[in-house]
């Protein structure tokens, strides 16, 4: 990873390229992140950056978390996250990292948490198909076939069956970058991106670019 | 929210010329013929707008050699040079779909709004 920011999804919307085409958009407000702490291959054994960002009430935020804090002389934030960086040389404990690290043009990976849709059967968590509806049939949304009979005598790992779906880790690779925004702190991406509004997302360069 | 308000806003043509449907307008579109830019005009009768803000289209349509043609515009399409309003036409319902099964003279028949 060469570079990361925190940020929250705003919602989507649309705006027209130079050439007058319409580009679906979503808007990410990326208020500058600040770093907590920095390490290196000499003291921790790797190269990362601690990196915090979103306000919150000094109510919310528990010891360990409160402590890092302290201990850089900084100000609360809501979320702290680490990235591994393959150069930390310019980020210092108190630096500011601002939406401007990405340009027009550039490719990301937008992480994100997914929206949860609680439990869900196999036709909308796994696209399975569903049987008729009417004409006698009695099977009509549920799981298949478990398997073969005698031999294996079990059913396979993995089998795709009905469980909870949604509210997970979720990377979409090589967006691009239509345009960012640095006084406004925005980042507009191309496409859909992971989770709800308001929802904490990390954009990072594409490991795909 | 606020912010991506402010993002549509940006994007809204100032000087739109209030337009409605049953109009007979002219478009001048820009169009891209590989490195050369030229100004290509459609004219005919609006039978549709929809959406609202930045999302919203207008659709015209106009009789080409016998044969309907309807073109669906973003309001705000920097691609659009202008919109002339040639006749102001008055109609009683929101889109004039019944228009695609009318032939002959009666396919663009609206009567004008003298004012």
């Amino acid at each position: 990873m060469k570079k990361a920011i925190m940020g929250r999804k705003l919602g989507m919307t649309q705006v027209f390229d130079e050439d007058g085409r319409v580009i679906p958009v979503t808007v990410i407000e990326a208020e500058p992140n600040v770093v907590v702490q920095k390490k290196t291959i000499e003291t921790d054994g790797y190269n990362a950056i601690k990196v915090g960002y979103g306000d919150v009430r000094e109510k919310l935020v528990n010891k360990p978390h409160r402590g890092q804090f302290e201990k850089a002389g900084l100000k609360l934030r809501r979320y702290l996250k680490e990235f591994r960086l393959d150069d930390v040389t310019g980020y210092e404990v108190g630096s500011e990292i601002k939406a401007d690290i990405f340009s027009a043009g550039e490719r990301v990976d937008v992480i994100g948490t997914s929206k949860g849709k609680g439990y869900q059967g196999v036709i909308k968590r796994w696209n399975a198909n569903r049987g008729p509806e009417t004409h006698g049939s009695k099977y009509h949304r549920a799981v298949g076939s478990m398997g073969a009979s005698s031999f294996p005598s079990r059913t396979f790992k993995n089998k795709k069956m009905p469980g909870h779906m949604g509210n997970v880790r979720t990377t979409i690779q090589n967006l691009e970058v239509v345009r960012v925004d640095a006084d406004r702190n925005i980042i507009l991406v191309k496409g859909g991106v992971p989770g709800p509004k308001k929802g904490l997302v990390v954009i990072r360069d594409s490991v795909k670019a | 929210m606020d912010i991506i308000r402010a993002i549509e806003n940006e994007q809204l043509k100032k000087d739109l010329p209030s337009f409605n449907v049953g109009d007979t307008v002219r478009v001048h579109v820009k169009v891209k013929e590989g490195t050369r830019e030229r100004i290509q005009v459609f004219e005919g009768l609006v039978i549709k707008r929809q959406n609202g803000g930045v999302r919203e289209t207008f659709t015209v349509r106009r009789i080409s050699y016998g044969v309907g043609v309807e073109r669906t515009f973003p309001v705000h399409s920097p691609r659009i040079e202008k919109i002339e309003v040639i006749r102001k036409g008055k109609v009683r319902r929101a889109k004039l779909y019944y228009l695609r099964k009318k032939v002959g003279k009666a396919a663009s028949r609206v009567k004008e709004i003298i004012d």
